[in-house]
C-alpha cells in the first residue's frame, strides 16, 4: 500500500492527486446542496398540496410523485442531459449544449461545464422532491385530525391552519427522515458522474486509472463519504434536540 | 422539436430484450441473495456475541454510508482480486457480470438486514422465550417461530425495497454492463436515436414500477384488514 500517492503531482495542471480528491468532494457537496434547495422547496409544496382538500392540484401533486419515484434516477439523469436539449425548441437546445457549458468559467476548475452541473442539480433536485414530498405528507398526516378541526373552529382559514398549526409541528417531527433524505441526495450525487460531473466517486476512479492505486483511491473516497455522513448526522441530531417538541418522542413520523 | 423515429425501438427489440433479461437476472439473484444474507446479517447484529454483532453492524453501516455506485466499483475491483487469491488464477478469472452480482448481493444484504432486523424486533420477546422453554434450539426458535412471523410483517416493505432494487439495477451501467439501460444506450449510439431509446427505457421502467407499487399497495390494504 502506498498512501504517498496522494502527494504526487497529477499529469496536468500542477495539481496533486489530493487536490483531485478535494475538488471531487467540493463538487459532491455543491451538487448535493443546490439539489437539496430544490428538493426541499418543491417537495414541501407538493407534500402540503397532497394533504389539502383541493382535487385538481392534489391529483397533479400525486402524479408528480408517482412519475419521479417510478423511473430510475440514472434514467432520469439521461433524460435531462441527453433528451431535454432535443425536445425543447431547437434554439434552446443549442444554447444548452453549446453556450451554457462555457457560461461560467472557474479558474480553479478548468473542466467545469455549467450545463452538466445544471442537469445534475435539476435531476437530483426534482427526483428527491418526490421523496421529500412523501415525508412532508407523512409528517402532516401523523398529526391528530383534531388539530386541523380546532384551528378551523378558532376561525382560522385553511392556509392559516397550515401556517400556524400544522406545519410548525410537522417540520419538527420530520427532522430525522429529512436528514436521511439529505444523506440520500448526497450519496445519489455520485450518479452525476455518468454525465461527466467530476464529483468524488468519479475523481477516485480517475485517480485509480492514472496511478493503478485503486485500493488507496477508493479507500480515501470512502473515508470522505463516511466523515461527511457522520458530520451531517451529528449536526442534525443537535438540531433535532433544539427543535424537539416537549412530550413527543423525537423519532415520530419516520418509517 | 426535431423529428423522431420510434421505429428504431422495434428494430432494436432483440438487443433491448436481452438487456432486459440481464436486468431481470441481476434483479432476481440480488433479491434472493440479499434476503438470504440479509437475514444472516440481521441475526448476527441481534446476536449477544459481540464477535458477530460488531462486524455485522460495521459492515451494514459502512455500506449504507457510501453511494451505491461507490460500492459497485469497490466490489468490481475486489471480487476478481479475492477470487484470484483463492483459486490462484490470474487476471480475468471472473467476468464483469459476476462482480456486479457480488456487489449487488452485498449492498442489498445490508439494506435488507435493516428491514429484517426491524421485523424481528417487532416480535414480542416472549415468543423466542416460549420456544426455548419448549426445548427448541436457537435455529428452531428462529426458523419456526420468530422468522415466519417477522417475514409476514415485513412483506410490504420488502416488496417496496425490491422495486427500488429493480430500479437500482440500472446502475451497472457504470461498469459497462449491457443491462436494459446499457443496451439502450449502446443501441442509441449506434443508430443515433438516443432520445427515442431513453424515452422508451423511461416509459418501460415507469410502467413496471408503477404497477408493481400499485400491487404492493393493494396487498398491504388487503393484509392490514385481515389482522
Amino acid at each position: 500500500m502506498d498512501w504517498g500517492i496522494f502527494l504526487q503531482k497529477a499529469p496536468s495542471g500542477g495539481l496533486t492527486y489530493l487536490d483531485w480528491l478535494v475538488s471531487g468532494t467540493a463538487w459532491t457537496l455543491l451538487v448535493s446542496i443546490f439539489a437539496w434547495v430544490i428538493a426541499f422547496t418543491l417537495g414541501s409544496v407538493i407534500g402540503v398540496v397532497r394533504t389539502t382538500p383541493t382535487r385538481i392540484p392534489r391529483a397533479i401533486a400525486t402524479a408528480y410523485v408517482e412519475i419521479f419515484r417510478n423511473i430510475p434516477l440514472l434514467v432520469q439523469m439521461f433524460l435531462w442531459y441527453f433528451v431535454m436539449p432535443e425536445v425543447v425548441p431547437k434554439a434552446w437546445g443549442d444554447w444548452l449544449k453549446t453556450e451554457l457549458p462555457n457560461l461560467v468559467e472557474l479558474p480553479f476548475a478548468p473542466q467545469f461545464s455549467a450545463w452538466e452541473f445544471t442537469a445534475a442539480v435539476l435531476c437530483l433536485g426534482l427526483y428527491t422532491a418526490s421523496r421529500v414530498a412523501e415525508q412532508v405528507r407523512a409528517g402532516i398526516q401523523s398529526l391528530p385530525r383534531g388539530q386541523t378541526n380546532a384551528g378551523l373552529a378558532m376561525g382560522f382559514t385553511l392556509p392559516q391552519v397550515y401556517r400556524h398549526v400544522l406545519l410548525p409541528m410537522a417540520y419538527r417531527l420530520i427532522v430525522p427522515p429529512m436528514t436521511s433524505e439529505f444523506l440520500t441526495i448526497f450519496k445519489n450525487s455520485s450518479t452525476a458522474l455518468t454525465i461527466g460531473v467530476l464529483e468524488l466517486t468519479a475523481q477516485s476512479r480517475q485517480i485509480s486509472e492514472y496511478t493503478f492505486k485503486t485500493f488507496e483511491a477508493f479507500t480515501a473516497a470512502t473515508m470522505i463519504y463516511i466523515v461527511i455522513t457522520l458530520t451531517v448526522i451529528g449536526l442534525m441530531r443537535l438540531l433535532e434536540n433544539r427543535l424537539a417538541v416537549p412530550g413527543f418522542i423525537s423519532k415520530a413520523a419516520s418509517h | 422539436m426535431g423529428d423522431f423515429d420510434f421505429a428504431v425501438i422495434w428494430k432494436s427489440r432483440e438487443i433491448l430484450w436481452s438487456g432486459m433479461l440481464l436486468s431481470l437476472k441481476l434483479f432476481g439473484i440480488a433479491l434472493a441473495g440479499g434476503i438470504f444474507f440479509g437475514t444472516l446479517l440481521a441475526l448476527a447484529r441481534l446476536s449477544s456475541w459481540r464477535i458477530l454483532s460488531w462486524p455485522a453492524t460495521g459492515f451494514v453501516n459502512l455500506i449504507r454510508s457510501i453511494p451505491f455506485i461507490m460500492a459497485i466499483v469497490w466490489f468490481y475491483f475486489l471480487t476478481p482480486m479475492v477470487v484470484g487469491k483463492i483459486t490462484g488464477q490470474q487476471g480475468e478469472a471472473v467476468g464483469p457480470f459476476t462482480s456486479a452480482i457480488v456487489a449487488f448481493i452485498m449492498v442489498e444484504s445490508a439494506y435488507y438486514s435493516e428491514i429484517i432486523r426491524a421485523g424481528i424486533q417487532s416480535i414480542p420477546r416472549g415468543q423466542p422465550w416460549a420456544a426455548y422453554a419448549l426445548g427448541m434450539t436457537y435455529w428452531q426458535a428462529m426458523g419456526q417461530v420468530v422468522l415466519p412471523q417477522a417475514f409476514r410483517n415485513m412483506v410490504p416493505i420488502m416488496l417496496t425495497q425490491a422495486i427500488i432494487l429493480f430500479q437500482d439495477t440500472s446502475l451497472v451501467y457504470v461498469v459497462g454492463l449491457k443491462d436494459f439501460l446499457g443496451a439502450a444506450s449502446k443501441q442509441g449510439q449506434i443508430t443515433g436515436r438516443i432520445v427515442e431509446l431513453y424515452v422508451f427505457v423511461a416509459i418501460v421502467f415507469f410502467l413496471i414500477c408503477f404497477f408493481a407499487s400499485w400491487a404492493v399497495k393493494r396487498l398491504q390494504a388487503k393484509y392490514s384488514i385481515s389482522r
